[in-house]
């Protein structure tokens, strides 16, 4: 942090500083500047690699994709992310809503158990699902018995399907922070609609939701970029996307170059899609509610306060407790997967988690702060590409990280005199884990750093404080529960995180993921119940500690 | 925040240094690095046993074929990994094939293997087989009314036939090896009628495959060995049988779990010697045991389950074809609208 | 007297906009000084340029003599002992009253920083608040944390941005008088930017008008008031209307509905630039430079009427077809349309050239 360390020091680099040549403003401008393209450049260079191998694509591959492949895999990738934004998102605002803004039965306990399926991974429910919806499973064969063998049920494993397990898997992401943002908004605008004539429904439409905007989109846009880097989950319902493609062109058609061309489409799409909605949010200004009341909520009347109940319960039965009880019983069943080295794993899971969780936020802090003392088109640019992992499957990634990083290992010893190596340490997860996941952690960083007024930075330097003073008693304090919801939801993103742990881990680094992977990769579900379900375990933490900042925050 | 002070800075370098040190560990003498695409359950055991015995340590990784054939290459002459197992023996042709790995001159090991389950080029050898054969529902289907792969595309079977993804190599495999023996018009004429066939779109795994088989969802349809043998192991009640496919004609379609030697590797002779132990009797039945596979070495005996579903005659052809081919089964699939 | 504050031929904008030119202007130690300006005149860019948040783009700032801002050397802000009070208070929500008071204490011992925030506060008269949050005080407590902060650190300055913007109006004028005599107490030297003119009048000892980024006049409010330089700061400051007249040689100005007295016989009004000696002028009548008068033959008709409590406050149409403002004791009631007898009492002359445009 060169800028930071510039201030706080002693008399000279005092006297330095003030007979400073172009003014201190602009200089530190420049280093924030600066920064903030190294960070860009470091997260890009995996993407950059990868761009490379697009070369070695073969025009033939791609003119089969064309005519076989790619026109089914564009309509089932469109689909399922239409699918999925809708489910998450009247999922995610519904439940906000009836909790941020009415008393019903089991409200408290509601307003933090609908987070719950964040802990579990998408592959996991899929699985679940598969294992108890589909032909073989017990439902169907129950049904069967009952009603005859002749029974036929629309196929589970479908688009639909996909996208159902995607949205109550994911939709929590919008649930947190539509509730944030109705929290926030306070009853005022509310009231002010409602004396203007809107029924409480219309008020909604036209007055509650569109304040949300930004944290909407900024909820839809991490949904968005999940499904379409998602692997796992379209696997196991056999459905074709644009990253099964780019996975059948790397291991079934031996081409990382198509592989490559198809993921840098990926990429190109991810791009556009977090342009516009960084225009949406732009267009909606920075909304800051001022310091309303958030009240209690109203009570709900016994017929339509059960409902809401029953509405939650259902929601939270299907994403979570029914998959947990399945979880259960075929771990009961089959206890294989899981020894005494199991435990290491999820040690080393939440360990992983939290460096990286520690690392990813530290830089989104920077990041953010550079976009703040240097505002302008070269931060900003330099933010959305830092930002870009997220939209391409983690195996992809896993490569461009893996090429890059051996690119320098190469060149290390040359530099560091030393036989030191990057590949295959947990600098290299922990790096790969920053080029996907600074996403996550920057949105959360970001809104909260746009919370802090300009004029309490200019009240603490006149006060005499530097920017090393300015940013730990002032800043980092401010933003405490913004950094705490960005390393939660980093941290539970990589205890889920399969391809690229696989790729960059240590040796022995095996985390809980990892042997999920393992085990399904044999058909072993039922075995990789145990292993789902202490990863399940390690994630409650981080979301509970998620929730108390949320609550608290509101 | 800021690394001004010594102190910190000594720190953090101490730091780095510990982050980056375990990778110069690995390059220890008496230790020796694999990367497995097989997991870790089918490995530990094998490698526990090696290192009681010889002493020597082995630290492995696990991940996805091309995965770690693309670590091999981006890591190229840096690389600590002595040893590349995997799953099947199309990817071990294309490990070869992008020069990563390196020939071995082993009377042993050309004893042990069967020329037609390794590398005409003595870059990977074959351990374990693992056979794809037919499985029916004992009650919609009986024996007689099975025959060979190529009879399931026939009109009898419409919507009796059940497959698992076109994306698992091992369905790739078995397609390049029908393009091998049929030319690629017929395969993909085959393939097509199986499509016609399906009962449900094609299962994620084999294991779900066969369930649905057993289920009455379809009637046949094609699966590994092991995942039959481990499904009965847990639910001996399910009326699900094997049917030794080809018997008449090309035989049984046979892969490989295999193993080649890095071509960066830094212990070469080592690493022979694990390879050679690996195909020895009595580390074959460890290794293909474990999974309920076939030992490649015809002086071991299978597992007493294996034995019990009868000796059957296995493809003659080279499972170097499952790799050269794989690339045309894929795109040939891809037509047929095989997903 | 030393100049605590100096302005030299100040400039400050960007590259393509100049926001102040040549701003030259200091306040004496001690002394409370005000910018006054409609919104957009660039007052608080010269503040901010005080502070060190701005470069300047010419010219010289000296702070107790010594020099702070020059063209491409700025001392940072946390480096000027300045203090500063912001519109919106500034005070930082994640502490305590006494901590937002104590922030800038920082180099003091805690049992020395506690006494001095408890003096402040006491000062202030918010003693024994030390433990509350900032978001349960009221906005004119909230104001008084923010000058308690500022004022703390003992600062050679304290420069304020429309501090009393976000207070009720009546709460504005008592709190600007109160701080005012507080400042003065302590011997403190401000600076104060607002818009508000009332705000200007009850702080400062010296008002400087500031438009389109260049000081149009620096006086007492009295004489801004009474005297202003030219007819923006005419306009800008007070009520009243601009009638023509015409200027005799002797220093009167002769209007259609009276005359006014040349203010130094023989003279011709000070104003700028300077009248030709006789002449068509523009002459500023202020509302109590027309009175009430039912002996004058002079009448007017009237058009409107504010009623201000001990007064009222009509707009007058007098002969030829020109409106007046009068301020009359309320019991003076007369309707809407009548006519009522006025008489000119100004006791001084303020003219401009006719050409002058407002």
């Amino acid at each position: 942090m060169p800028a930071i360390a510039d201030n706080g020091a002693g008399g000279q680099t005092r006297l330095a500083f003030a007979l400073a040549g172009a003014g201190s403003g602009e200089r530190q401008r420049r280093l924030w500047r600066a920064l903030a393209l190294l960070i860009a450049a470091l997260i890009v260079a995996p993407l950059a690699v990868l761009l490379t191998r697009i070369g070695d694509a073969d025009p033939q591959l791609l003119e089969h994709l064309l005519g076989h492949v790619l026109p089914t895999v564009s309509i089932n990738t469109l689909l399922l992310v239409c699918l999925v934004v809708a489910g998450t998102g009247t999922l995610g605002t519904g439940l906000a809503w009836l909790i941020s803004r009415y008393r019903f039965p089991g409200r408290d306990l509601f307003s933090w158990a609908l987070l719950l399926p964040m802990a579990l991974p998408a592959y996991v429910l899929a699985f679940v699902a598969v294992g108890l919806l589909d032909f073989a499973g017990p439902l169907q064969t129950a049904l069967r018995a009952l009603l005859g063998p002749e029974l036929r049920l629309p196929p589970v494993r479908s688009v639909g399907g996909a996208a159902l397990v995607l949205s109550l898997s994911l939709y929590p992401y919008v649930y947190l922070l539509c509730r944030n943002a109705f929290d926030s908004q306070g009853q005022r605008a509310m009231e002010a609609a409602r004396s203007l004539g809107l029924s409480r429904r219309r008020a909604f439409w036209r007055v509650a939701l569109p304040m949300s905007r930004p944290w909407l989109a900024a909820g839809l846009l991490l949904v968005v970029m999940e499904t379409l880097a998602d692997f796992g989950t379209v696997s196991v319902f056999n459905v074709d996307t644009f990253t099964t493609a780019i996975y059948k062109s790397w291991f079934g058609l031996f081409s990382l170059g198509t592989a490559a061309q198809l993921a840098s489409l990926l990429l190109l799409i991810g791009f556009g899609i977090a342009l516009t909605e960084h225009r949406l949010r732009d267009r909606a200004g920075y909304w800051s509610p001022g310091r309303g009341r958030s009240g209690t909520g109203e009570d709900l009347p016994d017929t339509s306060g059960w409902l809401a109940t029953g509405i939650c319960l259902g929601v939270l039965m299907l994403a979570f407790l029914i998959p947990l009880a399945q979880l259960l019983l075929w771990a009961a069943a089959d206890a294989s997967g899981i020894d005494a080295s199991s435990l290491r794993a999820a040690g080393r899971t939440l360990l992983l988690g939290m460096a990286a969780a520690a690392l990813v936020v530290s830089t989104a802090l920077l990041l953010a702060y550079a976009r703040r003392e240097a505002p302008g088109r070269v931060t900003d640019i330099a933010t959305r590409l830092a930002t870009l992992g997220y939209a391409i499957p983690g195996a992809v990634l896993a490569v461009g990280v893996f090429v890059a990083l051996s690119l320098t290992d190469r060149a290390l010893p040359a530099l560091a005199g030393a036989d030191w190596r990057i590949g295959g340490t947990l600098v290299a997860i922990l790096f790969a884990y920053q080029a996907r996941f600074l996403a996550v952690g920057f949105g959360p960083v970001e809104a909260g750093m746009a919370r802090i007024g300009r004029s309490l930075d200019d009240a603490a330097r006149v006060l005499g404080a530097g920017s090393r003073r300015r940013l730990l008693q002032v800043h980092l304090p401010l933003l405490a529960p913004s950094l705490f919801s960005a390393a939660a939801l980093v941290l539970v993103d990589v205890m889920k995180e399969m391809p690229i742990t696989l790729m960059t881990r240590p040796f022995g680094w095996d985390t809980l993921a990892v042997r999920i992977f393992e085990l399904t990769s044999e058909g072993q579900w039922e075995a990789a119940a145990l292993p789902s379900l202490a990863l399940v375990a390690t994630g409650l933490l981080p979301l509970v500690l998620l929730n108390r900042q949320a609550q608290s925050r509101a | 925040m800021s690394l001004r002070s010594p102190a910190r800075r000594t720190l953090a370098a101490l730091a780095i240094a510990a982050c980056l040190l375990p990778a110069a560990q690995a390059t220890a003498a008496d230790r020796l690095v694999v990367y497995s695409a097989r997991i870790e359950a089918l490995i530990k055991p094998m490698f526990e046993a090696y290192t009681k015995e010889t002493g020597v340590e082995i630290q492995y990784v696990t991940d996805k074929e091309g995965a770690l054939v693309e670590r091999l290459k981006a890591e190229g002459a840096n690389t600590t990994a002595d040893l590349l197992i995997t799953t099947d023996a199309g990817n071990l042709w294309q490990a070869a094939q992008e020069g990563v790995l390196r020939p071995v001159e082993s009377a042993v090991l050309e004893k042990a293997v069967p020329a037609n389950l390794r590398d005409p080029g003595k870059q990977w050898f074959g351990l374990s087989i693992r056979a794809r054969t037919l499985f029916f529902n004992s009650k919609m289907a009986k024996a007689g009314e099975l025959s060979t792969y190529e009879d399931l595309a026939a009109p009898k079977w419409r919507g009796k036939l059940c497959l698992r993804s076109s994306k698992k190599v091992y369905n790739q495999s078995l397609v390049a090896m029908l393009i091998s023996e049929h030319g690629e018009a017929k395969a993909e004429q085959i393939v097509r009628g199986w499509v016609a066939n399906l009962a449900a779109e094609p299962f994620a795994d084999d294991t779900r495959m066969l369930e649905a088989v057993a289920a009455g969802q379809c009637a046949v349809g094609i699966a590994n060995t092991y995942y039959y043998g481990r499904l009965m192991e847990k639910k001996p009640e399910l009326p699900l049988a094997i049917f030794w496919a080809n018997q008449n004609d090309g035989g049984v379609h046979v892969n490989v779990s295999g193993a080649g030697l890095t071509k960066h590797g830094k212990q070469p002779a080592q690493a022979q010697k694990l390879l050679e132990w690996l195909a020895s009797p009595k580390a074959q039945n460890l290794f293909a045991d474990v999974n309920l596979e076939f030992p490649v070495n015809p002086a071991v005996a299978p597992d007493p389950v294996v034995k019990a579903w009868g000796s059957f005659k296995a493809s003659p052809l080279n499972v170097v074809e499952a790799g050269r081919l794989q690339a045309t089964a894929v795109r040939l699939m891809d037509r047929a609208g095989y997903r | 007297m030393t100049a605590q504050l100096q302005l030299r031929s100040v400039s400050l904008g960007y590259r393509d906009r100049k926001v102040v030119d040549g701003l030259d202007l200091s306040v004496e130690r001690g002394g409370i000084a005000c910018l006054l300006g409609p919104s957009g005149c660039g007052k608080t860019t010269v503040l901010r340029g005080i502070a060190g948040f701005e470069p300047l783009t010419g010219g010289e700032i000296l702070l107790a003599g010594r020099s702070v801002s020059r063209v491409g050397q700025t001392l940072p802000p946390e480096q000027r002992r300045i203090g500063m009070v912001f519109q919106d208070y500034a005070l930082f929500p994640h502490l305590r009253v006494g901590d937002n008071v104590g922030f800038g204490l920082h180099t003091l011992d805690a049992a020395e920083r506690a006494r001095r925030v408890g003096f402040w506060l006491e000062v202030v008269g918010l003693a024994g608040m030390d433990r509350a949050w900032p978001h349960e005080l009221s906005g004119g407590q909230q104001q008084r944390v923010a000058l308690a902060r500022a004022l703390a650190p003992e600062p050679d300055l304290i420069l304020m941005d429309e501090p009393f913007s976000n207070l009720d109006p009546d709460l504005r004028d008592s709190l600007a008088r109160e701080v005012g005599e507080l400042l003065r107490e302590r011997g403190a030297t401000a600076l104060l930017v607002t818009h508000d003119q009332g705000e200007a009048f009850a702080m400062a000892d010296h008002v400087g008008i500031l438009e389109a980024g260049q000081l149009q006049q620096w006086d007492t409010p009295y004489d801004i008031y009474h005297w202003p330089a030219n007819r923006f700061v005419a306009g800008f400051i007070g009520e009243g209307v601009m009638v023509d007249g015409l200027l005799l040689p002797g220093g009167d100005v002769q209007l259609p509905f009276g005359r006014i007295p040349a203010t130094t016989p023989g003279a011709a009004p000070n104003t700028r630039p300077p009248l030709p000696p006789a002449g068509p002028v523009r002459v500023l009548l202020r509302p109590d430079d027309v009175v009430h008068d039912d002996a004058s033959p002079h009448t007017a008709r009237v058009l409107r009427k504010a009623f201000r409590g001990a007064e009222i406050l009509y707009t007058l149409e007098l002969e030829g077809g020109v409106s007046a403002l009068s301020l009359v004791p309320s019991h003076h009631d007369h309707a809407i349309g009548s006519r009522i007898g006025i008489r000119i009492a100004a006791d001084h002359v303020v003219a401009f050239a006719p050409s002058e445009q407002t």
